[in-house]
């Protein structure tokens, strides 16, 4: 295998932006991941990006994307109609032949185009499950339902996920919902709720954004970041569509993923955990085996701080990444998760040296 | 710059996504018309409802013999649940509150997903008992059973009422048909905007960036060969010739789609480097050339949509030669 590492990572979020359309939110990011890098544009391998046409409106949403980067002479390309991350994967694998030696991912979307909530139904089974249309909050309820019921979860340790969120907003310059006074105190009295036992400040905000992330294998990554974070572990899973085929109240294939990519083979100093509802950041803890008295969860306050859907599980990733490059951790573990109710999951251990 | 361009978009299949169902959904969707639910048995997980095609943990093939199918309920036991307090009625079963649950039908070892109608959230509990409240109108849909309602300790369930629908005949449902309608508002952007403002003063606005010399009719906000910005506005010529064209024969469904035979045409503007799509009117299909000099015809209310600019038209100029526009087909 080639030691494949993370060597820069830009991100942008704000609540709705009336002023830009996709290609304008990511040209500025990308060329902030690019000048990060330290390597010319023209020199990237290969680029992989996450986009969904159903939050775009229309069409080929991923290809409305290239022109943000620029494909004259042609590029080598490839889109994953799913979260960034999983473009990241494909690139890690990519770079797995040897024929490219770095990537350039993005993930972006205008999630206030839309309702997302609402949208995201789209993605669930056609013939059982979109005739009655349950939104996204109203599944990932029944799984938080699902949760408590099993473990004696209550809405104060939902309410404190979030209050710790909005609270580690405050430390990332992308958040679209931050406060530094938050406490679940009043959350519990002030956030309306939506999907019994959720409250709004149970659920992400919708936002608008891109996030673009540069990888680079051995030397190459050397040369160009004086500390890689480097992908040590890279699995991802999926669990039975039918929410009454798999046991709601656990995320076997979060688990799964997490065993094959070595999670428990070390500490743990941060761990950045897509969980797109609070109840979510819970059970993703217990899937993955993460001790929250020894590790970081969420620092950046996750998805509950800015939740740019084709962009944030990347961002997971661009995190972890940064905790490494800056010195402030050594190893840690990006969680990504695509479907409702935490169908789908993807792992990324990566490391210092 | 002008105010930003926002505008309503919707994304709807006219009449509805037509899907067809396969051997297990159609058996289930069949039972349910026929008011019944039924099972299909699998060998590792029990009895699945609502029944799936593979065995979920070996992917054996499942449901292929009359014996592995089992009628379940109607009773059932809820397993989770989520109070819908703004329901979207435009998509969700009900326009008042309601309750989505998993309800594993007695005899079941999976819970379904389905709507519970009771008056508050208070009269919700993980291990209540319920049975389906049965549509008349039935057709072959999840949606056959109206909601699930509380079922009194001590009562027996009555059995679906005969239905008044008569969907395909009285034979097994074989498809079914589900609205999509998904509702935007859509931010043009700042280049897009730039070139929609053009449209309401009868302009064809375009951009160029620092770095180039190629300027873009209708640029999306990039040099798309670079990704750089075209932060230099230009406007162009509202003439220019045509590269390539298509003569459509094939009416449209959309109501905006121009009568057949009609030209859809990439044309080349004057002082652009990039073509843009249009149609040509003003002449017979057949007249239509690689190289016509063509003009723009404005709509006489020019808004600040696309459709100020009706189409494009011959100007009886002679034709452009093929190098000034073979880099561009």
């Amino acid at each position: 295998m080639r030691n494949v590492g993370v060597i820069s990572y830009a991100t942008s979020a704000v609540a709705r932006d009336v002023v830009h359309n996709e290609i304008e939110i990511i040209v500025p990011v990308l060329g902030e991941a690019i000048e990060r890098s330290t390597i010319p544009k023209a020199d990237i391998g290969f680029v992989c990006s996450g986009s969904l046409d159903y939050l775009f409106g229309g069409p080929f949403a991923f290809v409305a994307g290239v022109d943000a980067v620029g494909a004259v002479p042609p590029i080598r390309e490839s889109h994953v109609e799913m979260d960034g991350a999983w473009a990241l994967y494909e690139a890690w694998c990519y770079i797995q032949t040897g024929e490219v030696d770095s990537a350039l991912i993005y993930g972006f979307s205008k999630g206030s185009s839309g309702d997302p909530l609402e949208l995201l139904t789209v993605q669930t089974d056609p013939y059982y499950t979109v005739p009655l249309w349950p939104s996204m909050s109203d599944m990932a309820a029944l799984q938080a339902r699902a949760f408590m019921h099993r473990t004696g979860a209550t809405e104060r340790d939902l309410a404190e996920v979030a209050a710790r969120a909005q609270r580690n907003g405050m430390s990332i310059d992308y958040a679209v919902r931050a406060d530094a006074n938050a406490n679940a105190d009043a959350l519990l009295s002030g956030s309306p709720l939506v999907s019994d036992p959720l409250r709004e400040s149970d659920i992400f905000p919708v936002s608008d954004g891109a996030t673009v992330i540069v990888i680079a294998a051995d030397d190459v990554a050397r040369k160009h970041c004086a500390r890689p974070a480097w992908i040590r572990g890279f699995d991802h899973r999926i669990d039975p569509m039918g929410f009454g085929v798999r046991d709601l109240s656990r995320v076997a294939s979060a688990t799964k993923a997490a065993q094959k990519a070595n999670v428990s083979a070390g500490s743990l100093d941060i761990a950045e955990l897509h969980a797109q509802f609070s109840h979510e950041e819970l059970m993703l803890v217990e899937a993955l085996g993460i001790d929250p008295t020894k590790t970081s969860v969420n620092p950046s306050g996750g998805p509950l701080a800015a939740n740019v859907l084709m962009g944030a599980g990347l961002n997971r990733i661009g995190e972890v990444a940064n905790a490494i490059t800056a010195g402030g951790a050594n190893r840690g573990v990006a969680h990504v998760s695509s479907g409702p109710c935490l169908q789908q999951n993807l792992v990324c251990v990566l490391e210092g040296e | 710059m002008a105010e930003p361009m926002i505008a309503d978009h919707i994304v709807e299949y006219p009449g509805g996504y037509t899907r067809s169902i396969g051997p297990a959904i159609s058996r289930y969707l069949t039972g349910l018309r026929d008011g019944r639910i039924l099972g299909v048995k699998s060998k590792t997980a029990g009895v699945l409802v609502p029944p799936v095609e593979y065995d979920p943990n070996t992917s054996e093939e499942i449901g292929g013999s009359d014996d592995d199918w089992v009628e379940v309920g109607p009773a059932g036991t809820v397993e989770s649940f989520t109070w819908v307090r703004r329901p979207r009625a435009e998509k969700q079963p009900f326009s008042q509150p309601f309750a989505f649950a998993l309800i594993k039908p007695d005899g079941a070892d999976t819970a379904m997903l389905h709507a519970v109608v009771v008056s508050s959230p208070d009269d919700l509990s993980i291990g209540m008992r319920v049975m389906p409240h049965w549509k008349v109108a039935r057709s072959g849909s999840v949606r056959d059973i109206e909601a699930w309602v509380p079922l009194p300790s001590g009562v027996t369930p009555p059995a679906a009422p005969p239905r008044t629908v008569n969907a395909d005949g009285e034979g097994a449902v074989t498809g079914l048909i589900q609205p999509i309608k998904l509702h935007y508002t859509i931010s043009a952007g700042v280049a897009t905007t730039r070139y929609l403002d053009g449209m309401a003063q009868g302009k064809i606005a375009g951009g160029r960036a620092p770095g180039s010399t190629e300027v873009y009719a209708a640029s999306r906000g990039t040099d798309p060969k670079t990704g750089e910005p075209t932060s230099i506005d230009v406007d162009i010529a509202d003439t220019g010739c045509i590269t390539t064209f298509c003569v459509v024969n094939i009416p449209g469904l959309s109501a905006l789609a121009p009568p057949v035979p009609f030209v859809s045409a990439h044309v080349l503007l004057d002082g652009a480097d990039n073509t843009i799509m249009a149609l040509i009117r003003g002449c017979e299909a057949h007249e239509v050339r690689m190289g016509m000099r063509v003009k723009a015809k404005w709509a006489e209310k020019l808004t600040r949509t696309h459709h100020s600019l009706e189409w494009f038209e011959p100007t009886g100029e002679p034709d452009a030669p093929y190098d000034d526009y073979k880099d561009n087909l």
